[in-house]
Formats: structure tokens, C-alpha cells, sequence
């Protein structure tokens, strides 16, 4: 009862924030909303799952690509965005099925590698997919639902609405029976094995799930925002929604937001005091990884919070 | 009889002699507030060395326009926010700008994928967006109502420029080296069919995937016939690339080589590895070293940009500058001056109005302004066009062997923006 409060209450101060920011921080927090949906997908697989993905960038920039290039042959805002979440749910599948005969560190390199292949084929194949220089989407072919998505306020909405949508779909599923297998994955293989679930299925279900919602982020991500380009296929949004979930507390619901949140005003933050706003990224994470492992939710759920979803 | 004491008087006297000699430029302004210019500035990513030169670049620009007055009347500031050279932060930076410093325009963006990615945002906010970049995007028609490059020639126009004298005076059989993105497509594009259309022919396309460090295992594709080795490289890679070239020719025969300065940009070209450049070519969009005949202007605004004759910096002869495009820059804010003067802008409720005006100009002469040289704007593309200069490494030193016309750059109009709604 109380998580189911505290999920509602977060949803409803980010529904005022939505008429209480001042415009810049506005967008950003439209920004963040959206990579929070992506560091959602990257929590279930690694928060919950206990899959360290090096490449979800992959299923990222998919779902973007797919969503971009169809809205570029004329396809609708609304039917482009559920290509894009398929993307997302085929490449995870794909990569998933091969990655997954691997585990640990071998994982983490083959699902880097995944990543950067397909990096690098969007930039071969530049004369359809726009390569490196990507392309804008046109404002007259975001609409969704009769809404105009290069305005503000409704821009908000629909990052919000998505937001949501996934952050109840999380708690959901970390609440379930299969949630509960994805946890048991991440604490004891070989005895979940023992107990009769099969860690391969489960694994690559979760793979699946989390590449939906890598997908849809980054389709949201083109309609909302205007432009598709590979560069959402580098190793750093790959990198992003661990830094995002390790931030604001694996395996916690609200951790993916709190860590997306809390990076977004710091780089902001940190670009107007130095040359090199990564510096004090790095600074503030080996800070996090001595003090609190667990991330910030994470260590307030350990230290008392014992509810804390 | 009441005294009125004295602080009063010399408070009063230092007050009157303040309004008496304040800048008397600023003072026909409707508002004295600042005009504020936002920067989207590379200052770190791979866009840093051209970044750092584009803001000294801006920096002394923006001295000369104040010390000549404004704009308006109205005293002008440039705030700069650094767009790590990516897109997604490009266009949080143009949210920034706008929204949060309240800037008047945006300017200064080189990288043609953070141009893409913020183009679209600068639209959405119906804010001016100059953009100092190279490739074949603002007149291809990609982008919007708001985008402009009145400051620097597009890639497309530079390499069909140079076409026609890389033909006729290194040779006709070319193999081109160019990076496997964007950028380098739009050279190889556009490249080959001017080269074709001079009776050329491109003998070999070796396109170097962007993640290279090394390039020895490519050099062996370049074919035998080869008379001019055409090369363009961007990007942290480039210095092993020429180092290699030069290990693969050694001192033995080989092609006539061209080269796009952006391989050079911020070299010197006196760095060990270098030699074997002297007597190969390269393009150049303003001629890094200081010309004979340099015009009047040209001391002058190496002068404030802290350039010396050799076109490192004065205070430091190892920091060369990325010379050949950091013109832009200047040149985009003598625009931003001459199209809100034109507009008689005052508010950002101008903002329809400056575009207008710059979508009105034709060209631009030569001067302090226009240092790179002369050039024709084309209202309706949104892209200005100038001379393309190409240089010869003799002594160590690049010396201008030819100067192209104008026209050899010009091509037919892919858009007209001035059709499309603000």
C-alpha cells in the first residue's frame, strides 16, 4: 500500500512540475522522463535480473531508427512509435538468444560488441539511415492523438504518460510471480535451476522486456524531441542508463527516475562551473560506488526504508 | 543661506561627469539592455580543437562590434554554453540558451550531426539558428525557416570547386580517401561528379571506417595509375593518417596528393612525421599562413584574434589555429549586426523580422566584415557562397596556388525556405 502511494505521489508532483517549471527546466525534465523510461528497461535487466548489458544503446537507437525512418516514409507518429518498441523487443530478442549462451564478463563484451555493430552499420548504410548526421523528423508529422508534440506542454504529457505507464508496469512485474523469478536469477542461478525455472527463458524474457522499453524510449525520444541520428547508437547510451540506474539504486522502482534526474542537472550543473562537466561525473560516481554501493535508494532501503519498492 | 554639503556636491558632480562621458555609441538604443547571442560552442568531444579557436574567434568579433558601437545602438554579450560536439546535448544547449539565458539568437555550431539534432529545437522555438558548419544540410533543404549559414561555404560547393583544377593541373586518375560517414560521402558524392564532369575519373573510393586508429592496411588499395591521391580526415585519427601515408610513399615515387585542410586543422605542419607534405596540396577555406598579397584587412584581424603570420597563435607557436574555418564565426556576427540593423531589431519579438532581413541580403564585400573575401547569399537556400583557395606546403609553409571564382561553387537551388511558414 505504501509503495503504491509513494508511486502515485511521484507521478502526481511530476504532473504539477509540469505546470510549476520554469520552460528550460520544463524540457529537461520532458528529457529526463523519457531516459527514465529507458533506464527503467536497463534496471530490469540489470537491477533485477542481475544482466550487465553493455548494449543497450542497440535497442535504444533501434526503436529510434525504426520509429524515425517509418515517420520518414509517411508512417503516423502513433503506429511509428509501436514499430519502435518492437525494434526494441526484436534486437533484444536477437542479440539475446546469442548473448545469453554467455554470462558476466563475457556478456557485457558480447552485448558491447552487438552494440557496436549496429552502430556501425547505421553508419554504412548512411544513404538510408541518415548515418552519423541523422535527420530531423518533420514538426508537421509529430502529432499524436490530435496533440502537437513540438510544443511544450503537450510534449510533457506524453513523456509523462509514457513515463507512467512503464513505472507502474515495472512495479508490476518486480511484484509478480515472474518478478520474483527475475530476482531469484540474480541472487542464485544454479538454485533457481534447482527450483525448476529455467534461467535461459527467463533471462531472455527479461532481455525482452527491457529491450521494449529501451525501444520505446528511444522512438519517444525522436518524436518528441525532433531528430534521429546514430549517435544514440554510441557506447555512451549504453553506458547512460547503468550510470542512471547505479545512481538512483538498482533494483529499486524509482531509482532508473531518481538517477536520470539527479545526472541531467548535474552535468547541467557542473558545465556551467568547469571545462570538463565529466570530471565531476566520474568524481561523484566513485564517491557513490565507495559510500553507497546501492545507489541512493538502494542504501535507503537498507538503511531503514525496508518497503521501499 | 542653506550650504549643501559637500558629499552631495561630489557625489553629484561624479554623477553628472559619468552620464557626460558614458558612451555617448549606445546611447540612440531604444533599450540599453544588452543584445545577447547565445554560442553553441565544441568547447570538449571531438569538436574541442575547432571549439577553442571558434571562441576566441567569437570573443574578438565580439570586441570589435562593441568598440564600434553595438548593435542598434545596443551593447552586445555572447553566452557561451559548451555542446560536448553531441547532438542530444546540442539541443538541450539551444533549450538553454533561449529559455534559460533568454538569448536573442544562436550561432557558432561546426559538427554537422549536433547542427542536424538542433535544428529542429531552434525551430520549435522560432529562434534565429547560424550555423557555422560545412555540410551540404542547410541547402539541401533538411532543415528549417530558422536555420541559416550566411558565414561559410558548404562542403558541396567547395569540392565542386576544386574539381576542375585538380584535373587540369595535378591530374585526371583520382583515388579518393575519405571517412565511411556523412561527411565523407558528401565528398565522395559530390566529388566524383564534378571530377566526371571534367572528364576525370575516380579510380578508387577507399572509404576508412570512422573507429580506425590505423591506417597502413589501406594505403596498399590505392591503385598504381593513381596521378592525384585525394584524402579528408576528421576527427582525433588524423595526424596517424598523414604520419602513415607518409611511412607507405617513404622518399620513393608517388602521386600528386590534395588534400581538405580539415585534416590539418590545428596541426603544424612542421611536426616531425610531416616532410613528406611538402609539395602536396590542399584546400583551404581562408589561407592559414599570411599571403603576399594579403589585403589591408587580413593583419588586422589576425591582430584580434591573436593569430600570427604563420596562423599559430601569438602567444604560443605550437597552438596553431583551425584558421581555414574559423572565419565563419567572425563573419556570421558581422551578419548578425547587419541583419538586425537592416531589421531595426529590439525585442525577440523581432526575431521574424532579422530572419527576413538576412533572407534579403545578396552578397557580401570583401573587408574587416567579410575577411575570407567576397561572397553572394542566396536568400532562399540559406547559403552563402565565396571563394575556395588552394595551397601548396613549400618550405613547410602552405602558399596559395589558386583561387577559385564564385561560380565554380554555385549549384542549382534544392529549396526555397522562404516559401515555408516561421
Amino acid at each position: 500500500m505504501k509503495a503504491l502511494v509513494l508511486h502515485l505521489a511521484v507521478l502526481a508532483a511530476l504532473a504539477a512540475m509540469g505546470f510549476l517549471l520554469p520552460p528550460y527546466h520544463h524540457g529537461m525534465m520532458a528529457r529526463v522522463l523519457v531516459m527514465a523510461v529507458f533506464a527503467i528497461g536497463y534496471n530490469i535487466a540489470f537491477g533485477y535480473t542481475g544482466l550487465l548489458s553493455l548494449g543497450h544503446a542497440l535497442h535504444f537507437c533501434a526503436g529510434m531508427m525504426a520509429c524515425g525512418i517509418a515517420m520518414r516514409e509517411g508512417v503516423a507518429a502513433g503506429p511509428a512509435l509501436l514499430l519502435g518498441l518492437a525494434a526494441g523487443g526484436v534486437t533484444a530478442l536477437a542479440t539475446g538468444l546469442l548473448a545469453l549462451r554467455t554470462a558476466g564478463v563475457s556478456f557485457m563484451i558480447v552485448t558491447l560488441m552487438f552494440a557496436q555493430a549496429f552502430h556501425l552499420a547505421l553508419l554504412y548504410y548512411g544513404g538510408f539511415t541518415g548515418g552519423d548526421e541523422g535527420f530531423p523528423l518533420p514538426g508537421a508529422a509529430r502529432r499524436l492523438f490530435g496533440l502537437d508534440l513540438t510544443q511544450a506542454g503537450p510534449r510533457y504529457a506524453v513523456a509523462l504518460v509514457l513515463f507512467g505507464l512503464v513505472l507502474l508496469a515495472q512495479w508490476g512485474l518486480v511484484s509478480s510471480r515472474f518478478g520474483r523469478s527475475l530476482i531469484a536469477m540474480r541472487e542464485n542461478e544454479e538454485r533457481s535451476r534447482m527450483l525448476g525455472y529455467n534461467p535461459f527463458t527467463t533471462k531472455l524474457a527479461a532481455l525482452v522486456i527491457s529491450g521494449l522499453c529501451a525501444g520505446i524510449a528511444g522512438a519517444a525520444y525522436g518524436v518528441l524531441f525532433g531528430y534521429v541520428g546514430a549517435s544514440f547508437g554510441t557506447t555512451q547510451y549504453s553506458i547512460l542508463p547503468m550510470l542512471y540506474v547505479l545512481l538512483g539504486g538498482a533494483g529499486t522502482t524509482l531509482g532508473p527516475l531518481l538517477g536520470a534526474g539527479l545526472m541531467a542537472w548535474l552535468i547541467d550543473a557542473a558545465s556551467g562551473l568547469t571545462d570538463s562537466p565529466l570530471a565531476v561525473i566520474g568524481v561523484t560516481l566513485i564517491g557513490l560506488v565507495v559510500f553507497a554501493p546501492r545507489g541512493i535508494l538502494g542504501t535507503l532501503r537498507q538503511r531503514g526504508l525496508k518497503w521501499l519498492p | 543661506m542653506t550650504h549643501l554639503p559637500r558629499r552631495c556636491v561630489l557625489a553629484g558632480l561624479a554623477a553628472g561627469s559619468a552620464l557626460a562621458l558614458s558612451p555617448a555609441r549606445f546611447a540612440m538604443a531604444q533599450s540599453a539592455a544588452p543584445i545577447k547571442l547565445g554560442f553553441q560552442l565544441h568547447r570538449t568531444g571531438i569538436g574541442a580543437s575547432y571549439g577553442r579557436w571558434y571562441e576566441r574567434t567569437a570573443q574578438a568579433a565580439l570586441t570589435r562590434v562593441n568598440a564600434a558601437g553595438g548593435i542598434n545602438g545596443r551593447p552586445v554579450e555572447i553566452v557561451f554554453e559548451d555542446d560536448g560536439t553531441d547532438p542530444k546535448r546540442g539541443a538541450e544547449v539551444v533549450d538553454k540558451l533561449v529559455s534559460q539565458h533568454g538569448c536573442d539568437l544562436i550561432f557558432g555550431p561546426l559538427f554537422s550531426h549536433v547542427v542536424i539534432g538542433s535544428a529542429p529545437r531552434a525551430g520549435e522555438l522560432k529562434v534565429p539558428y547560424l550555423v557555422c558548419s560545412e555540410g551540404y544540410h542547410v541547402a539541401s533543404g533538411m532543415l528549417n525557416r530558422w536555420t541559416l549559414q550566411p558565414g561559410i561555404t558548404d562542403v558541396r560547393a567547395q569540392v565542386s570547386s576544386m574539381a576542375p583544377w585538380v584535373t587540369s593541373t595535378l591530374g585526371k586518375k583520382v583515388t579518393m580517401v575519405f571517412p565511411d560517414y556523412a561527411f565523407g560521402h558528401d565528398h565522395r558524392d559530390f566529388f566524383t561528379a564534378a571530377v566526371e564532369a571534367q572528364g576525370g575519373q575516380i579510380v578508387a573510393k577507399i572509404a576508412v571506417p570512422p573507429t580506425e586508429t590505423s591506417f597502413t592496411r589501406y594505403f596498399p588499395q590505392i591503385p598504381a595509375d593513381t596521378d592525384v591521391l585525394y584524402h579528408v580526415m576528421v576527427g582525433p585519427a588524423v595526424l596517424t593518417f598523414v604520419k602513415e601515408l607518409g611511412e607507405f610513399y617513404g622518399s620513393g615515387a608517388r602521386p600528386q596528393i590534395f588534400g581538405f585542410i580539415d585534416s590539418l586543422e590545428a596541426v603544424d605542419l612542421a611536426g616531425p612525421g610531416l616532410e613528406f607534405l611538402e609539395g602536396t596540396h590542399f584546400w583551404e577555406g581562408h589561407c592559414r599562413v599570411k599571403q603576399a598579397d594579403a589585403p589591408a584587412w587580413e593583419g588586422e584581424y589576425r591582430a584580434a584574434v591573436g593569430v600570427d603570420d604563420n596562423g599559430a597563435s601569438v602567444s604560443d607557436a605550437k597552438d596553431v589555429a583551425t584558421y581555414a574555418h574559423m572565419f565563419s564565426v567572425w563573419e556570421t556576427l558581422s551578419v548578425i549586426k547587419q541583419g538586425m540593423e537592416a531589421a531595426g531589431y529590439q525585442s525577440t519579438a523581432d526575431r521574424q523580422k532579422f530572419v527576413e532581413a538576412v533572407e534579403a541580403m545578396t552578397g557580401f564585400d570583401a573587408g574587416l566584415d567579410h575577411v575570407q573575401g567576397t561572397k553572394t547569399f542566396n536568400g532562399k537556400t540559406h547559403q552563402v557562397f565565396g571563394q575556395q583557395f588552394i595551397s601548396k606546403v613549400e618550405g613547410g609553409k602552405l602558399i596559395r596556388v589558386h583561387a577559385t571564382a564564385i561560380e565554380d561553387g554555385l549549384y542549382p537551388d534544392a529549396v526555397d525556405y522562404t516559401t515555408q511558414s516561421f
